[in-house]
This record gives structure tokens, sequence and C-alpha cells, in this order.
């Protein structure tokens, strides 16, 4: 598409403090302006998007889209599909593929192939360590030439503190975002959901809440010591958000994230061991639950990613303790997150910052943003579209999803990249219909 | 015969669930049971021509004789598997190798395994019966019935009764199942253990009293369940070793006299005796174990019959 003008929809740009109905003249991939009632010499194509709200493309930072080494749960081509289909325009995905991404040939040849899906643009972390062993740094400047954006051992934390200190000083040198999947691995060793109540009332081994939080203190602890910046992962305890908010108040320079599924579920959602609600971290109690929703309408937490993590059915339909930890989420994070704005009144403005604009910011990418100029990322949302979502009817290779069946409202019903349309809700409705 | 108004779950997980009506009707079955256990001619046809399968995916002893007498009993066909470790290891899942069982068309599935939630997930993906000889460490629901069904034939009730459960909580089904059963028919519950061996949130989940010594518990109380601790993993991790648990926690003649003076001793088996008790205790007059034993083949009898003959089971394939 070489240009085309979306027209009437309600454009929501937090960057700009931008919230008003206007036109968004896209050309060459890029957008030109964005203003009410424009008419471009040329007359482009055009798409109503009269009712509909037009926000920069969502970027989900921290996705698992196994390739290479684990095709049979997800790939490339499934992954980015996944991802533009839940109104992704970048996703960032972690490197705890198999072999590790810790060398520069494997994230050219991953960006390369990318390159040829129609999907998400997609970014790479790669490893901190070499291996994903937690003892050596990788080839940094390597790594960042290649392509890189940010690193993280995700999965595994790097408990050798000295290792995690030297990693925070010199991941910065060349502007890599280091990424902590926080949880102390002795103290969670062996454990399948939280520790509490459910696992005394199901016989599991339980990972104590104390095992995010003691690593969530040493990495901040670390963060003061050489004061160079460090982003949290999947922050799913109220202790865990206690740290950050203490952390953040100091003006330590600590971002943190959290995912959908923390912000809806409990331990009780695993039930009499339904495995799709198997995570790690793992669902906590109903008090963690609301402290992440605050720490989200106080920007303690300042961004919504899913840790999307599919698995087949191989690694999910087996004893319990032995199901694989995590679950997808590209196709349901915008419908949750619109459900959650609903329910805890937080403007959609903060939406779109928590999910597109500080994820952009912290990685460093051009999008999170409807500047002229920039690239023509652009997720449209019908907000009142109601759906029934199916795994299946997915583009995800992943069916585990504790959200099979749930009734939504609100979804992406195109996605741009680049101008280019890579995303449109089939079951065409009134407003849907009106786009070309 | 025992339960004309009563309808049955295809599975007996747990006893999460089951009504005070449910847990009578069975400790009611199981009397009658019993009584065929005392006879000469120790077999009744209630199950003839049925396939009772006894898949075994740890090592048991006493649960799966107790079951095979059970069945065999009841005139049932049994067959026996049984196999260690995990089912991923050899390539082949627990739910392959269950439907391949259930391909042979038995009536009853008994399994015992390693991990919590294996029974249950097999009774949500099988049509024929299931019944959990045991999953990790989450329920034991046969031993607990018989406990009960121990239990109310000399003291007549369970209801008021004071129960003391003594030593490994963290890692019992037996515990658990018992925590609930007992709790159902209105006993009064307080466990003790080294605060290693508790699960947090007990008290919360079960609504019993929670001690880090036995003596409190021991206080009055009409039954005492002591449980198995596993020495050859456990000791040196969660206590400092057998010498030091039998001191503080073992059953001696000096702390079974903080009981009633008719207190009841069980222990679902093996003993390490001189450990979890003494060897006086454990030959004592107030020893039910072996009573567990004998009380187990007819708890299981009835549990075959009541699932077997169930008339509320799904006669079509259930996915």
């Amino acid at each position: 598409m070489i240009s085309c003008l979306i027209k009437g929809g309600r454009v929501i740009d937090p960057a700009r403090q931008l919230d008003q109905v206007a036109d968004i003249w896209i050309d060459q991939g890029r957008i030109k302006a964005v203003e009410p009632n424009l008419s471009p010499p040329e007359a482009p194509q055009a798409l109503d998007a009269q009712g509909l709200w037009v926000l920069p493309g969502l970027i989900d930072m921290h996705v698992h889209l196994r390739e290479p080494g684990q095709e049979h749960k997800e790939d490339l081509q499934s992954g980015l599909t996944a991802a533009v289909a839940g109104g992704f325009t970048t996703v960032l995905a972690m490197p705890n593929t198999s072999p590790p991404l810790d060398s520069a040939p494997l994230i050219t040849g991953l960006l390369a192939r990318a390159q040829e899906i129609a999907g998400a643009r997609l970014c790479l972390a790669a490893t901190m360590t070499r291996g994903r062993q937690g003892k050596e740094l990788s080839e940094y400047q390597d790594l960042r030439a290649a392509g890189a954006k940010a690193v993280t051992d995700d999965g595994s934390w790097v408990a050798d503190s000295q290792v995690m200190r030297r990693i925070l000083d010199y991941a910065q040198v060349f502007g890599l975002l280091p990424l902590s999947h926080a949880q102390d691995p002795i103290l969670a060793a062996g454990g399948a959901i939280i520790e509490g109540r459910m696992s005394a009332r199901l016989g599991l081994p339980g990972i104590p809440a104390q095992a995010e939080e003691i690593a969530i203190f040493r990495d901040l602890a670390l963060v003061e010591l050489t004061g160079q910046p460090l982003h949290i992962c999947h922050v799913s305890t109220q202790q865990g958000v206690g740290l950050i908010r203490a952390a953040r108040a100091k003006g330590l320079p600590v971002s943190a994230e959290t995912a959908p599924h923390y912000l809806f579920l409990t331990e009780e959602a695993v039930g009499e061991y339904n495995s799709a609600a198997k995570m790690n971290p793992p669902l906590g109690t109903k008090a963690d639950r609301e402290a992440l929703r605050e720490a989200l309408k106080d920007g303690t937490i300042s961004v919504i990613a899913t840790d999307h993590a599919p698995h087949s059915i191989l690694d999910k339909e087996v004893e319990f303790i032995d199901a694989a930890f995590g679950i997808t989420g590209l196709e349901t994070s915008l419908p949750l997150a619109l459900e959650l704005a609903r329910e805890i009144d937080l403007p959609i403005p903060r939406l779109v910052e928590l999910m597109s604009r500080n994820p952009a910011r912290l990685l460093g990418l051009p999008g999170g943003s409807l500047a002229p100029g920039g690239p023509a990322d652009i997720t449209i949302v019908d907000p009142e579209l109601e759906f029934i979502y199916e795994a299946k009817k997915g583009f995800s290779k992943g069916l585990n999803t504790p959200f099979e069946g749930r009734k939504f409202r609100g979804r992406a019903v195109l996605t741009l990249v680049g101008g280019e349309i890579r995303y449109r809700w089939p079951n065409l409705t009134r407003q849907s219909q009106a786009c070309l | 015969m025992f339960s004309e108004n009563l309808t049955w779950p295809k599975d007996l997980i747990d006893l999460r669930g089951l009504s005070v009506a449910h847990l009578m009707a069975i400790l009611d079955a199981a009397e009658s049971f019993r009584e065929v256990s005392e006879r000469e001619i120790k077999k009744v046809p209630t199950l003839r021509g049925k396939l009772v399968v006894l898949f075994f995916h740890e090592n048991s002893t006493r649960t799966r004789l107790s079951f095979e007498v059970a069945a065999k009993r009841l005139s049932a066909d049994t067959l026996s598997l049984s196999s260690s470790g995990s089912s991923m290891a050899k390539g082949e899942t627990l739910l392959d190798t269950a439907k391949n069982i259930e391909a042979m068309a038995p009536d009853a599935l008994v399994i015992r395994h390693s991990a919590a939630g294996a029974a249950s997930f097999l009774g949500q993906r099988l049509r024929c019966p299931v019944l959990n000889a045991g999953d990790g460490a989450h329920a034991h629901p046969t031993q607990a019935r018989l406990d009960l069904f121990s239990i109310r034939r000399p003291k007549g009730r369970i209801e008021g009764l004071k129960v003391a459960i003594i030593g490994d909580i963290a890692h019992s089904r037996v515990a658990r199942s018992n925590l609930i059963g007992l709790g159902t028919l209105g006993a009064r519950v307080a466990v003790a253990g080294p605060p290693s061996m508790l699960v947090r949130s007990l008290s919360e989940e079960y609504g019993v009293e929670v001690y880090h010594r036995p003596e409190p518990a021991l206080e009055g109380a009409d039954v005492i369940i002591m449980l198995r601790i596993q020495l050859e993993r456990q000791s040196g991790q969660l206590f400092p070793g057998a010498r030091e648990y039998a001191r503080v926690y073992g059953l001696s003649q000096a702390k079974l006299a903080l009981a009633q003076p008719d207190a009841l001793v069980l222990h679902p088996g093996p003993v390490n005796q001189g450990v979890e008790m003494t060897p006086e205790v454990y030959h004592s007059p107030q020893s039910l174990i072996l009573d567990q034993v004998t009380n187990g083949v007819a708890v299981r009898m009835a549990l075959l019959y009541l699932l077997v003959d169930n008339p509320e089971r799904p006669k079509s394939l259930v996915v």
C-alpha cells in the first residue's frame, strides 16, 4: 500500500497527548500527517475508522517464539502472525531457544527470516550469559551489531551476584537493556504453583512468593550499586511490587512489567490440576492481583507484556508436576487489557503507554507513537466488538490458555505494520465492514 | 443394597465434596463386606465377569495387595500393571498408557502414581471409573476411609472425637485425605509436626489446630494417627535425623499417656518402629495397625462395589 488515509477514528497517542477524532495519512509506509479532516491531494485509498480507536502499534516486549529448536510449539511464522492478530506490530522474543540466542549469527539469521513473514516486526533479546548458564557474559557488542535490543537469561535468574553486577555495568555501554527473570531458583526449586492454600489442598510443591521477592531485592541492590538500568520481567507478587515502588521512589533506573494473567487470575485457576493455569512465576493470591492492578495505576509497573509461552499438547497433557510452565498470550492480551481498563477505570491513553509507548522507549524502538515521520505501525481497535475466544481459531500453535471460551468485548480489527495491512478481523461487523 | 438414595460420582479421587451420607454409606457397606472376610468362603459373586485393572505407577505393597484381595473376593478378574519412574522418560505418556488399558474395556481402573493429580487427570479423560490408590502428596482416599472405618468400629462414632495426626503432613496424602474425611464427619483434628513438615495455610485450608510439638495435639486425644516419615529421603533435610525425630515426635508410652486411656493408635504403614513409635506402642492393645489392614480389604470391596455397579456411570465415551 503506497498511500492511504485512516479516516474519522479516535486517534490516541499519549506520546503527543493526542486523543481526538482525526485522520491519519500514511505514505510510503510512514505516517505523513495526523489531523482532523485531512484531504491529501491525490485522494489515496481510505479506511473508514469511525467508531474505532486508532492506536500506535502495540509492542509486546516478552514473548517466546520457540525458534530455533522447538518449532512444534511455535515458530516465527505462527508467532508473528498471532502477534498481529492480537494487535501487536512489534514483539521482543526471548532467547531461551535451542540453541539459546547467544551469538550474532543466530540473531542475524532469525531477523532475516522474519523479514519474509507478513506478521509483526521481530525484535530479539539475546542471552545475558553464554548458553544462558549464568557464568560468562555474552558478547554484547557483537549481539548489538547483529540487531539484539536487550539481554536476558529469561527463564533463569542470574544467581551469581558478581556476574549480574558486571552485566549491569557492561550492557549499558552497548545500549542493551538487561531484563531479569527475578526468581530465586533454589527457593523455587521443584515447585509447581504458588505456595499457599491451593498447594496445601492439591498436595503440590509450592513456590513461595518470597522467591520473587528475594531476587528482586538483590537485583535492585545491584541497580543501586551500579546506577545502571534494569527491567524486571513478569512481576507477580505484592512483595515484588512493593520493592519496585520503593526503588523507583528513590530514583533508581528500574522498570517493570506484568502479564495480563496475573491481573485477572489467582491460584484458584489451577482448580482440579488444570495445567493451562500453570506458569512461572505462578499465579498468586487476590492480594497479589490487587497490588499489581494498583501498580499499573500508579505507574510502578510501566509495561504490560504477555510472556506468551506456547506449548504443545505433549507438554501440557501430562501429570501436573511434569507439565511445562507457561501459557499463550498474544491473542488475549489486548482484549484482557481492555476488560481491565473498564474494571479499574484505566484511561485508554494510559493503556497505550503500557502496551506501546513505554516498551518502545525502554527498548529504543522507533514505534510507540503516531508522530509524523515515524513508521506506520498502527493498531485499530473496535472497543465494542464482542467475541468468544477459541484458541483453535487463532494463529499461535499453542492452545495452552486458561482463557479458552472467555467472552471478550473489544479487540484489534486491523493491524498495520509499515503501512501494510497485516491483520484484518475476518468476522466483519458493521464497523469493520466499513474498513476497506 | 446400601445406597438407594445416593448418587455416586464416576470416580473416587479424594474425599472432597462427598457428603456425610456418602461417607457413612461407604462405612456401612464396608461393615457388610468385613463380614464376608470372616466367612469360611470369603468370596461373593458381586463383580463376576468384571475386570479391575490395578495400575501401580509407584511402589506399593499394602495398598496393591489390599485392592487385589478386595477385587478377588468380589469375584472380579484383576490385572496388575506396574511401572516406576516418569512415563515421559520411556517416551510414553501416562494418558497414552491409560488409554491403552481402557481399550481393553476394564470395568475399573485403580491408579497409584507419584504425581499429585494423576488420578483426577485420568478420571477426567477416561470413561471407566477411576479409583485413586494414592497420588503424590494429594490424596489417598481409600486409606482415609479405612482409617475412618477402623475408628468408627470401636468408637461407634467419629463426630466429637479428638484426633491427633502427628508427623510429616506436608508430604502425606494420607493426612490430607484424613483431614477432609474427619472434618466432614465432625471430628476435632489437631496436627503436629516439625514446621519443615507442615504446610503453610494448613489451618486456613483445613480448619484444623496446628502444633509444632506433639504434646498439645496428643492431650486428651481419642485417636492418634502417626504418619510415616521417609528416613532415606528426608533425614538431615527436614529434620536432623531419626534419633532426634524419635525423641521429639515419636510416640512413646509416656506420650501416649497424654491421650485418653482408651485412645486408639493408627498408622498407614509400613511403620519405622523405634522412629514414629516405639515397638511397645506398636504392639500395644491400643494399636489398630493390623486391624487397619484387615479393614482395608473391606473398605476397598465396598468402594469397588459402589463404583463398578454404579447405575449413574456413563456408558458412552466421555472425553
